[in-house]
């Protein structure tokens, strides 16, 4: 289908709103910039607008700002709903963890640089929008793509499938590239003035810098890769690791959170090692314990750490000198550690720490 | 007019915030939801949810890493 033609049309007969009233949006809310400029510019044009936002398990959102101390701790928030706030807008916040696992193990439509299926997940979220939408009376869609903004869901061509497979046609607008498009039912029905939409384009942020400046929005977030820890290299490293060394491509909530947690260092391939790196992160695996054999100095301070899969004798040494390298025992002759299996029976090691420049760099995850 | 309890001890942000308001759309205004929490994301993350939404938040108590948050539900959606 070419992009100019016109989109099919949403075939939901949706009634008219009582004289007066307010047609209505539903806004997908990431928490950074483009999405809260597509939402106010729909509230100026007076549409009634409340956000959406979906959580996933690989959200940058939330946990992990808590996660990690940061030594300038900056006043934790949860960036979707900060925008909510300053739109005045609602914010509806949808768990989608188990259904989000089939767009990320099996993508319609592949894989961007990392392991991010962005097309699969920008339809997928757009579907459950429209759901939303059809459960909630509203009328239309809005979202804050930017056209060739992104390399993989954000193109010209790739527009019009997010539009068709999520079955939300032409009630789904994009305000901030509108004008680069065919027209929407928001726009034919005349609810929106397509003349005050905008024409966005390309990588370049400043078009939605002055925007915002306009708006006097300031100090909004501005997520460098993506919305989600997908986009990350070493993310997706360790969950392609985490894959095929089960065997199987599939996760539970509880190892994608792992993954964002600690130094991640696969000596074996029969087992890796989850290595806090602060407080924050040992207290976070201190939750994990009873799950995981591990292990921890007891003669010198240092991490927790996490053994993920099988280990036998030898490996536990290693890793009990490995563990020793990551604590303030790191240049004592032998450190004391103490390692606990699931049952909760403890057992004495010492070990001379490993040298800096004995872990092969591979190791690392 | 009733008061209830939503246990979202150890449960990590978002969760928590998700849980309230999915508990809150079962209620009525005037009813009371008294939220048990431990991610201190929480005390940040109900408040500005409540905002957003018109519910009122009551109280707020955070001692031993116990969070305690009590809101009113807002007036007829
Ligand atoms: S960055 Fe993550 S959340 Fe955003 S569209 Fe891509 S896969 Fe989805």
């Amino acid at each position: 289908m070419s992009p100019q033609q016109p989109l099919p049309v949403n075939s939901i007969a949706r009634a008219a709103p009582a004289a007066g009233a307010p047609r209505k949006a539903v806004a997908l809310i990431s928490g950074g910039l483009d999405s809260m400029l597509a939402a106010k510019v729909m509230l100026e044009q007076g549409i009634h607008v409340e956000g959406i936002n979906f959580y996933t398990g690989f959200c940058v959102e939330g946990h992990t700002h808590a996660i990690r101390n940061h030594e300038h701790a900056k006043p934790k928030r949860n960036n979707a709903l900060w925008t909510a706030e300053q739109l005045g807008i609602k914010l509806h916040i949808i768990e989608v963890i188990e259904e989000y696992k089939d767009v990320v193990i099996n993508p319609k439509h592949g894989y961007g640089a990392n392991l991010n299926p962005c097309l699969d997940c920008k339809g997928f979220m757009v579907r459950k929008a429209r759901e939303w939408m059809e459960k909630n009376d509203f009328d239309f869609i809005i979202t804050g793509e930017v056209l060739g903004q992104r390399p993989m869901s954000q193109r010209r061509d790739t527009m019009p499938v997010v539009a068709r497979e999520s079955g939300a046609f032409d009630r789904l607008l994009r305000p901030l590239c509108a004008k680069l498009l065919p027209e929407t039912l928001p726009e034919r029905e005349g609810w929106v003035d397509r003349s005050k939409l905008l024409d966005f384009n390309g990588r370049s942020r400043k078009p939605q810098m002055r925007l915002a400046a306009q708006y006097g929005f300031t100090d909004y977030a501005q997520p460098a890769g993506g919305c989600c820890f997908l986009t990350n290299e070493q993310y997706s490293h360790k969950l392609a690791d985490l894959w095929s060394t089960r065997g199987t491509k599939q996760y539970e909530l509880d190892d994608i959170m792992l993954l964002k947690v600690g130094r991640h260092l696969r000596p074996r391939p029969n087992f890796k090692m989850i290595v806090g790196r602060d407080e924050g992160e040992n207290n976070f695996l201190e939750g994990y314990r009873k799950r995981f054999v591990h292990l921890h100095a007891t003669s010198h301070e240092g991490p927790l750490v996490l053994i993920d899969g099988s280990a036998n004798e030898d490996d536990l040494e290693l890793a009990a000198r490995l563990t020793a390298r990551f604590g303030k025992g790191r240049e004592a002759e032998s450190v004391t550690l103490t390692v606990t299996d699931m049952q909760g029976n403890n057992r004495e090691f010492k070990v001379v720490p490993m040298p800096a420049n004995e872990i092969p760099p591979e190791w690392y995850l | 007019m009733s008061h209830f309890v939503l246990d979202a001890r150890y449960l990590l942000c978002p969760m928590p915030v998700i849980r309230t308001q999915n508990r809150i759309a079962e209620l009525a205004p005037g009813d009371t939801l008294e939220v048990h929490a431990t991610d201190p994301g929480a005390l940040h993350d109900i408040p500005a949810w409540c905002r957003v939404h018109g519910h009122e938040v009551v109280s707020v108590t955070n001692a031993d890493k116990k969070i305690s948050i009590t809101l009113r539900v807002g007036g007829a959606a």
